[in-house]
């Protein structure tokens, strides 16, 4: 989240689409419904079903699974095309004024540089026309044929509201009310969060419906306001935190990326990352990137990594394609993988393609499942009939499950979506057997570690360095482990003066204060401060707002530099007053940023300087244009999922994302539209987390079994009763469950067509105390994202039929 | 700084203010006194109080833990009971569904108990020791890295990879245990590692 959950309550409006919080965040939620009594704020739900959150929802439209571009651009359009900007919050702090090269073109679905080969693009053209001065060349009149805001009226003019109402089967006067109401926030008076979640990541193009909800938070001015934002509501409860720590096939902690095998030297890793200012006077942040990646390295390697071995570069493991979780299972599919350690990860319930994900763990030689509760990845081996028809006699895997401890035995922080980082004290003995993850983990190494000493082998001298200096190296603490991602001073620290900053051994107070020469180290830049001279703020429970916006400044400690809003030095207007009296947050006042929060960069430069809020650009400001940093395109363009039901209204050479990877293998799996007409939606019910709660006792009686939910239309026309068993099938695999004949879900008219779409929930699998059905993702298509390679969980095609006979 | 500490003190006070004399002290005539000498203690004044975050959804709700040693059991420290923490800013002391049977999960039928193996080709599993686990998958580990890890690549450039093994992360584990996570798999050399995040 831009913003945190308690800075809800200062809204205007609240647009929920691709989530459902009444449901998956209940407790969140709550905010929403503060804003609504208190101030009076609007809510709208924009979802293929009229779900909780749509029912107490000011204004509800409905829209067809996967249709979200073309919605959210039909938006982008209305706000250019009817003058609805913020306008001088687009022009100071976006890059509307910048002018892009002249090479580049968009036709037909396409921008310059595909290569239909490769599925990829050469994103050369998509960069700024740079000046003599080595900056990029703006037109601050937004006039200039070639400055992004004059290509972004064009590109999105295709996206009327007749265009919308064709591709997405949304009615136009609900598509044209959303934007009406989007539009009353673009003034700097009023504010509009957007809150969104899986349903919107879950495509072959979800990275692009993010940035076209944050187009459209930008253009209203809505970024770094209290009451505003992108907010990504999440998943887990550490999955900010371990997003943040990076256990990511291609990821360093603190968003510095792993080498790869074409940066063979410290200095070519960092050449490629320290990016300089493209305007005159910005932070451009990243040009600390060596500060932090060396100070990683001291805390991995530390005293082994040196100035002259490049501080252990050498030993670490370099990338030679990203193993994303798809390619990870597409490289088990194959037989190159012999081992899978599972930790907290259900992987047959939670990849796309279960059958795909059966085959390659059957050909693993060990899988290592950690997991307070048995998973159903941990039996994938065991017959389960229909819901996991499998021989164990041919499954030559060695499996181990391991008893973890549960969340109350054992201490640690983790970070919440707000990006606040909280402690939580150990509450209870571990059960029965069961370790931590931490001492599982450390007793593992430390053996193979023994094993190399005595037998040695391959790889020796990367494993030996590693750094283990802990107290206990059999369990090492919490505590110790937080200092080491915070970071200390390794010598006494001295400014340009001379003066002495930190002393050797000191814990550091901030990543301001990391350097680049092996003098500090801390595992993870953007955490520092939360362990610093002063104790654990992780531990701080101080629940004091005095400015009453919720900001709670003493509670925990967000990241970056406790900083609860981020960008804020965008709630003020270029001289640094407030925008508004009513929106007043970070402002000048004479001699320093000054309001409830920690200001983005130094307190005490001044305005003048048009230092921007978005300090990790090097322009300083944020984009509308995303350059070359996006594999799909520098805008966002309505492509079809890769099933569905009609050809692209707006671009009909065109249907999947074409710059999304295809494994060959699996080229055959996706199913057409004749065959399978209906578009599945999956999603998650209040009563159940995941695929955890199944094992739950009094959530397996809360609901107690997998149903799907179709509208009355679609059961009249196939002959199928509420409560009556159907089967649902795509071209991957079937599952079966009871029907649920709902006014929630409505067939839509897409390009004169009748579509019909069914919601499956995804709670339930054939491990736990809830009546056994097969894992939803037996019918989910493995293609990911262009970008992230998440998969298209979220719009796929299947068919169903009443399954007649009696029902259990 | 942690309140924690006198939420305790408070519950203890009461708890121990039943017992009967101080009664009077307080202000309770002596008829009063006489029935809460007979009323037993709160229950929660003999446990031990812990804050934690609620372990499913992202908005990490406070929540206050209840434990109390059980004497069936050699005296380990068990949870009695779980409530929303009042004093989080974001959640006020309510928890959803989820978290509310939250006690439920950690008592479940299908935690797993013990290390537990399965043989190749076996239909069940069996219970094993740590020692045994962990000295078998150190070795597998071990022979499978030595076999297929990659110091150099064609080109001669130094990658020191492990490829043919994985790792996927789990997301709620906390900072501290992806941090460990993150050292034990790289330092090993692992490419293939993964979380949540993604999916």
């Amino acid at each position: 989240m831009t913003n945190s959950w308690t800075d809800i309550k200062n809204t205007d409006v609240v647009w929920i689409m691709g989530g459902n919080a009444a449901e998956a965040h209940p407790c969140g939620f709550k905010w929403v419904t503060e804003a609504k009594h208190n101030r009076g704020a609007k809510l709208m739900v924009v979802d293929p079903r009229f779900t909780r959150s749509a029912a107490v929802a000011d204004h509800y439209a409905p829209i067809r699974a996967g249709s979200d571009i073309a919605f959210l651009s039909g938006v982008v359009n209305y706000l250019v095309s009817n003058d609805k900007i913020h306008k001088e919050y687009v022009r100071h702090y976006t890059n509307a004024s910048f002018l892009v090269k002249p090479e580049y073109g968009f036709s037909e679905g396409l921008f310059t540089g595909y290569d239909e080969s490769k599925r990829s693009y050469d994103r050369s053209s998509w960069e700024y026309e740079i000046g003599f001065d080595g900056y990029a060349v703006r037109d601050m009149t937004l006039q200039h044929p070639r400055c992004v805001f004059q290509l972004m009226k064009k590109h999105f003019s295709q996206y009327t509201p007749e265009m919308v109402s064709r591709v997405c089967g949304t009615p136009e006067d609900k598509f044209l009310k959303v934007c009406e109401w989007v539009a009353s926030t673009a003034n700097g008076e009023r504010a509009m969060t957007i809150m969104y979640a899986l349903g919107w990541t879950q495509h072959s193009h979800g990275a692009q419906n993010i940035r076209t909800a944050a187009m459209i938070q930008l253009l209203c001015g809505n970024i770094g306001i209290p009451g505003g934002g992108v907010n990504a509501l999440r998943g887990h409860s550490n999955v900010q935190g371990i997003t943040d720590v990076g256990t990511l096939t291609a990821s360093i902690p603190g968003y510095l990326a792993l080498p790869t095998d074409s940066e063979p030297t410290l200095e070519s890793h960092l050449a490629k990352r320290t990016f300089t200012p493209l305007q005159p006077n910005q932070t451009s942040y990243w040009q600390n990137y060596p500060k932090f990646f060396v100070s990683f390295l001291k805390s991995f390697y530390g005293d082994k990594a040196t100035p002259e071995n490049s501080f252990g570069y050498d030993w670490l493991p370099k990338l030679d394609v990203a193993y994303d979780c798809l390619r990870m299972f597409e490289t088990m599919f194959q037989g190159k993988t012999n081992g899978l350690l599972c930790q907290g990860f259900n992987p047959v319930m939670s990849i796309a393609h279960k059958n795909k994900s059966i085959v390659g763990l059957s050909k693993l030689k060990f899988l290592v499942s950690m997991d307070p509760i048995e998973t159903d990845t941990a039996r994938f081996w065991e017959n389960h009939g229909e819901f996991n028809d499998v021989d164990p006699a041919k499954i030559q895997t060695e499996v181990f499950m391991l008893p973890v401890t549960s969340f109350v035995e054992e201490e640690g922080s983790l970070t919440n979506s707000s990006r606040c980082i909280q402690w939580k004290w150990r509450a209870a003995d571990p059960y029965y057997e069961s370790r931590t993850d931490i001492a599982i983990l450390s007793e593992l190494f430390l053996r193979i570690r023994k094993l190399y000493e005595e037998e040695g082998g391959m790889g020796v001298e990367p494993l030996m360095s590693l750094n283990w200096s802990y107290e206990n190296p059999l369990e090492p603490t919490a505590d110790e482990l937080l200092r080491e991602i915070n970071g200390k001073a390794l010598v006494d620290l001295r400014d340009a003066e001379g003066n002495l900053v930190r002393t050797a051994g000191s814990q550091l107070a901030s990543f301001g204060e990391m350097r680049a020469d092996g003098s500090t180290d801390g595992a993870m830049w953007i955490y520092t401060g939360v362990y610093g001279p002063n104790g654990n703020y992780s531990q701080r429970r101080d629940n004091s707002d005095p400015s009453g916006l919720g900001v709670y400044g003493n509670w925990g400690f967000s990241w970056p530099a406790n900083r609860r809003i981020q960008y804020n030095r965008a709630s003020a207007d270029p001289d640094g007053r407030p925008w508004s009296e009513a929106k007043k947050y970070m402002y000048w006042d004479g001699q320093r940023w000054t309001g409830p929060d920690v200001p983005d960069y130094v307190a005490t430069t001044p305005p003048e300087k048009a230092t921007g809020p978005f300090i990790m650009n090097p322009e300083g400001v944020s984009r509308l244009w995303v350059r070359g940093l996006m594999a799909d395109g520098p805008f966002p363009v309505h492509y079809e999922p890769f099933e569905s039901p009609v050809v692209n209204p707006v671009f009909p050479k065109i249907k999947g994302n074409p710059a999304a990877r295809v494994f060959a293998t699996d080229t055959e799996v996706f199913g057409k539209a004749e065959e399978f007409p209906i578009v599945a939606t999956t999603y998650r019910l209040v009563e159940h987390f995941h695929y955890w709660t199944k094992a739950v006792h009094m959530n397996a009686v809360m609901q107690p079994e997998f149903f799907v939910e179709i509208s009355e239309e679609l059961a009249k026309e196939k002959g199928i009763k509420h409560g009556g068993m159907v089967k649902v099938w795509s071209n991957r695999g079937s599952v079966k469950g009871k029907a649920v004949v709902t006014k929630r879900l409505k067939p839509l008219t897409i390009d004169g067509k009748t579509v019909h779409q069914v919601g499956l929930p995804l709670n339930f699998g054939f491990i736990g105390e809830t009546k056994k059905a097969a894992p939803i993702n037996t019918l989910t298509p493995p293609v990911g994202d262009a970008n992230a390679q998440t998969p298209e969980f979220k719009a796929f095609l299947v068919d169903i039929e009443p399954i007649v006979g009696p029902v259990a | 700084m942690n309140i924690e500490v006198s939420r305790r003190h408070f519950m203890k006070l009461a708890g121990a203010g039943a017992a009967g004399s101080t009664l009077t002290a307080l202000g309770f005539g002596e008829a009063e006194a006489h029935l809460a000498a007979h009323v037993r203690p709160f229950r929660l004044a003999q446990t031990r109080e812990a804050r934690t975050t609620c372990p499913y959804c992202a908005v990490c709700c406070g929540m206050m833990v209840f434990a109390a040693p059980n004497k069936e059991n050699g005296g380990k420290l068990e949870v009695t009971h779980i409530e929303g923490d009042s004093d989080n800013p974001v959640n006020r002391g309510t928890l959803c569904p989820k978290g509310a049977a939250a006690i439920d999960y950690i008592r479940s039928k299908t935690r797993v108990k013990h290390p537990m193996y399965r043989k190749p080709g076996s239909d069940k599993f069996e219970q094993v020791s740590w020692d045994f686990a962990m000295e078998r998958i150190a070795r597998l580990m071990k022979d499978d890295r030595d076999a297929n890890f990659i110091e150099r690549n064609k080109d001669g450039i130094t990658v020191n990879r492990w490829p043919t093994t994985a790792f996927l992360s789990g997301s709620s584990l906390t900072n501290e245990g992806g941090w460990m996570t993150y050292k034990v798999a790289r330092g090993l050399g692992m490419l293939q590692l993964e979380n949540q995040a993604r999916i």
